[in-house]
């Protein structure tokens, strides 16, 4: 600091010193203002509001953070662990789908608005960018909209970080056994067609399913990479319906996704399971099709007869005026509850809050949630559209999973 | 004697700028590896377009390539080594994109390395598709964030010194004959393609470093995050303002734009693009040859006059401003 100051001092080369104090006045000035008597919690988070992530963020992670910011004002407030309620001062930044910026505001959140707690990002990438500064820092992690089979290692190297939505193995497993069952019962035949887009979500599925049908005995006949922005499919679908699998998958985009559905009713490619992936599970997906959805399969669903799910469906339809996807939301939703129950149990320390979130056990939207080794283990891995509801069909022994119903209808 | 006292200042500047991590928190190191990083993106930019005049929106395609490399080597090599092989296939991608486009007149060229980034961005993405079978890879480093901002202001200053070194060479005046009149420039026996090329790859050899040594701050990269296109038009913009023909020129828009992005994100979040657009407009309309002619126009208007006092300080609050 001397030097700089020293640099300052000196009254030729007024451009570079006025440069360097320029770059340094903001840094010296903001320096924290020691403690203060706490009169509310503060939470931050920076999320894609803008860029090629905010559609994502947008249907997930953003809602479900609004609504439960919402609910926590509607309660008084967080409850720390003497009975007492403080109001949560909210520090909101938009990282513009970029992951210098990402990190840079989570540095900002820690460092210079020095929040108690900080809520992570949307999507896999940008959790991973933000890992180590969250264990730096001594922040937990609830990393809820991150699809990755590495979680196992991510929580050996950052003991804070907690990993929801499971990897792509979890999904792809559970689909290859789904249908190596529907074989055996004579439904369906073995051979599966297979798409994927050529980005992170696509590429992860595709190579964790493709090990996957092979060990439960299915034969993939077409397996096609396209590239993300892909509009037309009318040759891929083509390609599928020659190649004489009963089964369709792709693991899509929103917008490839709905472009399939539209472009496999004009061809009227009738797959006895037809499986789709992100945008599937979105409301007005099922709204749209309406009963033509019916027996579509995807990623996530839920348990319709769950009440406090379906309390907190209508709910978010309330405070946000739509109701949430069914894959990531509800458990977006469940990973603050846990937060905000930890809290009420522990107080605002870091360390007693992230010991609390490994081994308590909660009672979330979710129903009773429990991690284990520092992940949520009891997933929807399999969801199929029934009777306007998308509802869990896999795992199968799981609690308030559905019957899958096959074949799937033509379409009408 | 002018140019020791500047090297000697430059020194001190340098060396209050590598202490500065010390004294400031994580957030302020995390800033000035941003500001860093810029700062040596838009005068390595700078560097090439600056006099040529050629606008290059290459910026993320190397900026990309060296990130990727320092991702797929950094587990195999020694760092040093890695660095070594980023600059190396920087330098091979610049030569054979220089050598097959440099010839290409002004707009052309502009369209084109816009193209190269989304190019390279699909060759990488069909190469880890189709051969590796993974898109992302994790990039765990031992070192800190401070580290990352000591090698960025290493080659931040490297930079000044090879701009500063071109400037008062023979391919420096070559450089200044073919920004003024390319025609003059050949009818003088000045072979303008090699002039070009030379720089050209110097440029994105030190662009790709930065993105070589910037990499490890994301942890996980991936085509969409490190071949984003805003980086390139930052860049531009960022010399732009501060005057691309200057040595301090990209220095002095890299830094208050920086800044000022910085702040708007922090205050205004959700109304920062807009603003941005709008400052975009306004460095084009209002300061169209960057901050330091504005300057230097004025000074020297001043002087014309019959003597006044003060004259200095008015130039330099115009460069504050």
């Amino acid at each position: 600091m001397t030097y700089s100051k020293g640099g300052r001092c000196l009254p030729s080369f007024t451009a570079l010193a006025t440069i360097l104090g320029l770059a340094l006045a903001p840094l010296v000035a903001a320096t924290p203002a020691g403690a203060q008597d706490r009169t509310s919690v503060k939470i931050g988070y920076a999320v894609s509001k803008t860029g090629a992530n905010a559609g994502g963020a947008a249907i997930t992670t953003i809602p479900n953070y609004r609504l439960w910011l919402h609910d926590v004002e509607k309660n008084g407030g967080l409850e720390l662990p003497d009975g007492s309620k403080l109001p949560i001062e909210l520090v909101e930044y938009d990282d513009r789908s970029s992951a210098e910026e990402v990190v840079r505001a989570v540095e900002r959140l820690a460092g210079q608005d020095q929040v108690d707690f900080i809520l992570p990002p949307w999507g896999t990438g940008f959790n991973l960018a933000v890992a180590p500064l969250f264990d730096r820092y001594g922040y937990p992690q609830l990393a809820v909209s991150s699809v990755t089979d590495k979680a196992p290692q991510f929580v050996q190297r950052w003991p804070r970080s907690f990993w929801f939505l499971g990897g792509g193995s979890d999904y792809t497993g559970a689909l290859a056994s789904l249908l190596s069952a529907q074989v055996e019962a004579g439904t369906i035949n073995n051979k599966v067609a297979m798409v994927s887009v050529a980005d992170g979500f696509g590429i992860d599925l595709v190579s964790a399913a493709r090990p996957a049908m092979a060990e439960a005995g299915m034969d993939v006949v077409l397996d096609r990479t396209y590239p993300v922005g892909t509009n037309d499919f009318t040759t891929l679908l083509n390609e599928a319906a020659a190649s004489g699998a009963d089964t369709f998958v792709s693991f899509s985009y929103p917008p490839d996704t709905f472009a399939l559905t539209e472009q496999a009713q004009v061809a009227d490619y009738n797959p006895k399971v037809l499986y789709l992936g992100v945008g599937a599970g979105f409301p007005p997906y099922g709204r749209k099709l309406g009963d033509k959805a019916e027996g579509i399969m995807t990623l996530g669903g839920i348990d319709a007869k769950n009440a406090q799910n379906m309390a907190y469906r209508e709910r978010h339809k309330e405070v946000t005026g739509e109701y949430p996807d069914l894959w990531g939301s509800v458990i977006t939703y469940a990973s603050l509850q846990m937060l905000q129950e930890a809290i009420r149990r522990v107080g605002l320390d870091r360390e007693a809050v992230s010991a609390e979130l490994s081994g308590g056990t909660f009672q979330t939207v979710l129903g009773e949630t429990k991690l284990q080794d520092n992940r949520l283990r009891d997933l929807w891995l399999v969801g199929q559209w029934q009777d306007g509801q998308l509802v869990g069909v896999a795992p199968a022994d799981r609690p308030g999973a559905s019957e899958v119903i096959l074949p799937r209808q033509p379409w009408k | 004697m002018r140019t020791v006292i500047g090297f000697a200042l430059a020194g001190v500047v340098l060396a209050g700028l590598a202490v500065a991590p010390l004294y400031l928190g994580p957030y302020g190191t995390g800033l000035l590896i941003g500001m860093t990083g810029y700062v040596t993106l838009a005068s390595a930019w700078a560097m090439f377009s600056g006099p040529t005049r050629f606008v290059s929106l290459a910026t993320v395609a190397f900026f990309g390539i060296g990130a990727y490399t320092m991702a797929v080597l950094y587990e195999s090599l020694p760092y040093p080594l890695v660095l070594a092989v980023a600059a190396l296939v920087g330098l091979v991608v610049a030569l054979v994109v220089g050598l097959s486009t440099l010839r290409l007149a002004g707009v052309y060229f502009v369209i084109f390395t816009f193209g190269l980034a989304e190019l390279v961005r699909q060759l990488v993405t069909w190469y880890e598709v189709n051969v590796t079978g993974t898109l992302g890879r994790y990039l765990f480093v031992s070192f800190g964030s401070e580290v990352i901002y000591w090698q960025l202001l290493g080659l931040c200053a490297a930079t000044f010194l090879i701009a500063w070194v071109i400037g008062r060479s023979r391919i420096g005046l070559a450089l200044k004959v073919i920004g003024d009149d390319e025609v003059v420039a050949v009818h003088c026996g000045i072979s303008t393609a090699r002039v070009k090329l030379a720089l050209f790859a110097v440029s994105s050899v030190i662009i790709t470093l930065v993105g070589a040594i910037q990499a490890p701050r994301w942890t996980y990269i991936e085509p969409l995050i490190v071949f984003n296109p805003t980086v390139s038009f930052l860049t531009l913009i960022m010399a732009l303002l501060g005057g691309a023909g200057r040595l301090w020129g990209p220095l002095v828009g890299a830094v208050p734009l920086f800044l000022l992005f910085e702040w708007l994100s922090a205050n205004f979040p959700d109304h920062y693009s807009i603003i941005l657009g709008l400052l975009f407009m306004a460095i084009v309309f209002v300061l169209p040859k960057g901050v330091l002619e504005f300057a230097e126009t004025g000074l020297r208007r001043l002087r014309r006059r019959p003597p006044q006092d003060g004259s200095a300080t008015v130039a330099g609050k115009e460069v504050e401003g």
